[in-house]
């Protein structure tokens, strides 16, 4: 028995390594960090939550989350009902299905630059969209969200529902295609019409796999940052700033290491909050299922 | 299936209006890619975003390919193309070689602890890229790799770390605990067993793993921008520098030509890997 492990951890070895220095040690040291003064360079002193209260105070950390917050609920509430909807549809055995469902997840395979960048070209009124439904006749067309300072957060919430609801009808198809077909005929001969069905006996035997859905939106949610720099470079001014581009600017640009830490130590509590209690409610179902 | 009460006309209708409007949303961003990238300038100066193009040129490809300018250089987005797959390559097979020893010796030989490391591993898996990368920094620069080709290889293999061990550590407890118990009859130990009997198994998960690393390295930004220095910086930072970098008049055939050829590689994955490329992502979503 003893040898037996003795082989496996030798394996595991570089795993323990990556997992006590690149994940533990590194939270801990911007844990560690964000209690300091460091500028430019860390510093051993030590200040409390200073940072965290300076952070808390800062107009751009403020419109950052505000937009966060925005983003969050909206991109995950639209590409969840968006998804959701393509994945009912779909499965209505419609013709064409391989190539729809082609159709609606190939932003899902592109960068979020790529997509930052495109929607970049289609949203700008002077060349995209705008432009070009004036050109066709229709004179009064306005659609300029992406340079107006209060609007172009719901640009970003564009990008990101294009790139990311293909994923959510993927997996709903999915629970979908896996939902016993005797339920359906048992609605059938009761006579409950399918929207009916699909609202209030398929959705929520859907129910695991909207928690994963919402846990990869949400997760992705808080690291968003390549679509906004290849959107808008968090313009118009700071209107589009998120939290992990002010975290990267203070990091790499204005030299302020413990303010960014602080953001990112604030950050990482986010997505424990959010994803706590989906990992509690998970936990305890295995274990009602283990008994 | 076949038992569900034919809907009626209308409802059908119904079904594939709203299919078509949603494709027309999903692809109009392609659409006006593909069409503006065979333009010229004279002809998108028009400002026409949705008519095909009058005389389709490849003039803007070319360029894009070998003429792009990033600052001072024009060579186009080719070396970047060159530098993600030189990334691309240690960054797909070690983090799936690492992660199938790493799946294999949890699932099978179960070692004393293992779950705590697995678990650990697990919430890492969630821990922002923000709060880890200026200590990676930090730590790269220290052994010397900060900026380079092994610096950008060995950030990818950390974050690849949760999600390939996940993979196949699920997959290899699925297979029958006989098999083990078999093989370590048969006196196989535990490098054996894995190379004999384990990897020849693995196929599926690992064209899973391969699609899921090839795109994910691929379409990385914020590692790239961070870890790879100048010398190396992969394809999606080089085209965000060609088109959010320059000055005077912006050149939208090439700039939408650069980001089809940077979107190309996992594009094609995408479209030639199928379902699989589904089953990745839902593998991956079961945590």
């Amino acid at each position: 028995m003893k040898r037996r492990s003795l082989a496996a951890w030798g394996a595991l070895l570089p795993l323990a390594v990556i997992v006590l220095i690149g994940y533990v040690g590194t939270v801990l040291w911007t844990v560690r960090t964000s209690l300091s003064t460091s500028r430019t360079f860390p510093k051993d002193d030590f200040v409390g939550l200073q940072q965290f209260e300076r952070l808390l105070d800062n107009e751009r950390w403020q419109l950052a989350i505000h937009n966060l917050a925005v983003y969050g609920v909206l991109y995950i509430v639209a590409a969840m009902l968006l998804g959701f909807l393509l994945a009912v549809f779909i499965d209505q055995k419609v013709r064409g299905e391989g190539v729809l469902r082609t159709a609606f997840l190939y932003p899902y395979a592109m960068s979020f630059v790529a997509t930052g960048l495109v929607w970049q070209w289609v949203l700008n009124p002077d060349s995209g969209l705008q432009n070009a439904m004036q050109q066709l006749g229709w004179k009064d067309f306005s659609f300029d969200w992406i340079v107006d300072q209060d609007m172009v957060i719901y640009t970003v919430v564009i990008a990101g529902t294009w790139q990311g609801a293909g994923l959510v009808m993927a997996l709903m198809l999915a629970g979908l295609r896996g939902i016993d077909e005797e339920i359906w005929k048992a609605a059938r001969l009761d006579g409950i019409p399918t929207w009916r069905v699909y609202l209030s006996i398929v959705l929520p035997m859907l129910g695991p796999t909207l928690a994963t859905v919402f846990t990869l939106l949400a997760v992705g949610v808080v690291k968003v940052f390549d679509t906004v720099v290849a959107m808008t470079q968090g313009g118009p001014g700071t209107a589009s700033d998120v939290p992990a581009k002010f975290i990267m600017d203070h990091l790499f640009g204005r030299a302020n290491l413990a303010l960014a830490s602080a953001g990112a130590v604030m950050l990482l509590l986010t997505v424990l909050a959010l994803v706590a209690p989906l990992a509690y409610a998970r936990s305890r179902q295995k274990a009602q299922g283990g008994h | 299936m076949s038992k569900r009460k034919s809907t009626s006309l209308w409802a059908r209708v119904g079904i594939y209006a709203f299919l078509l409007f949603a494709a027309a949303f999903f692809l109009l961003p392609l659409y006006v890619m593909l069409t503006t990238s065979f333009k010229s300038m004279d002809e998108i100066r028009l400002g026409q975003i949705f008519a095909l193009p009058s005389a389709p040129s490849l003039d803007a490809w070319r360029a894009a390919w070998s003429e792009a300018c990033t600052g001072v250089s024009c060579e186009g987005v080719r070396g970047g193309f060159w530098n993600s797959v030189a990334i691309a390559v240690p960054s797909v097979v070690l983090p799936i070689l690492l992660g199938a020893i790493n799946g294999y010796a949890l699932s099978w030989w179960k070692p004393k602890g293992g779950q705590w490391l697995f678990g650990l591993l697990m919430m890492g898996a969630f821990i922002p890229i923000q709060v880890m990368i200026y200590p990676l920094v930090k730590l790269e620069a220290a052994i010397g790799i900060y900026s380079s080709l092994p610096g950008i290889v060995v950030v990818h293999l950390v974050f690849a770390m949760p999600i390939m061990t996940l993979l196949f550590r699920n997959y290899y407890a699925s297979l029958p605990s006989e098999l083990f118990k078999a093989a370590r009859v048969d006196g196989g130990g535990f490098w054996r067993i894995f190379v004999q009997l384990v990897l020849p198994m693995s196929t599926p998960m690992l064209i899973v793993a391969a699609i899921m690393q090839i795109t994910g390295v691929w379409n990385d930004y914020i590692l790239g921008l961070t870890f790879a220095g100048r010398e190396h910086q992969p394809m999606t930072v080089q085209l965000n520098n060609v088109i959010n970098t320059t000055t005077g008049e912006r050149l939208y055939n090439l700039n939408m030509a650069a980001t089809i050829l940077t979107s190309a590689v996992p594009l094609l994955v995408y479209l030639i890997s199928g379902r699989w490329f589904v089953r990745g992502i839902a593998a991956g979503a079961v945590k």
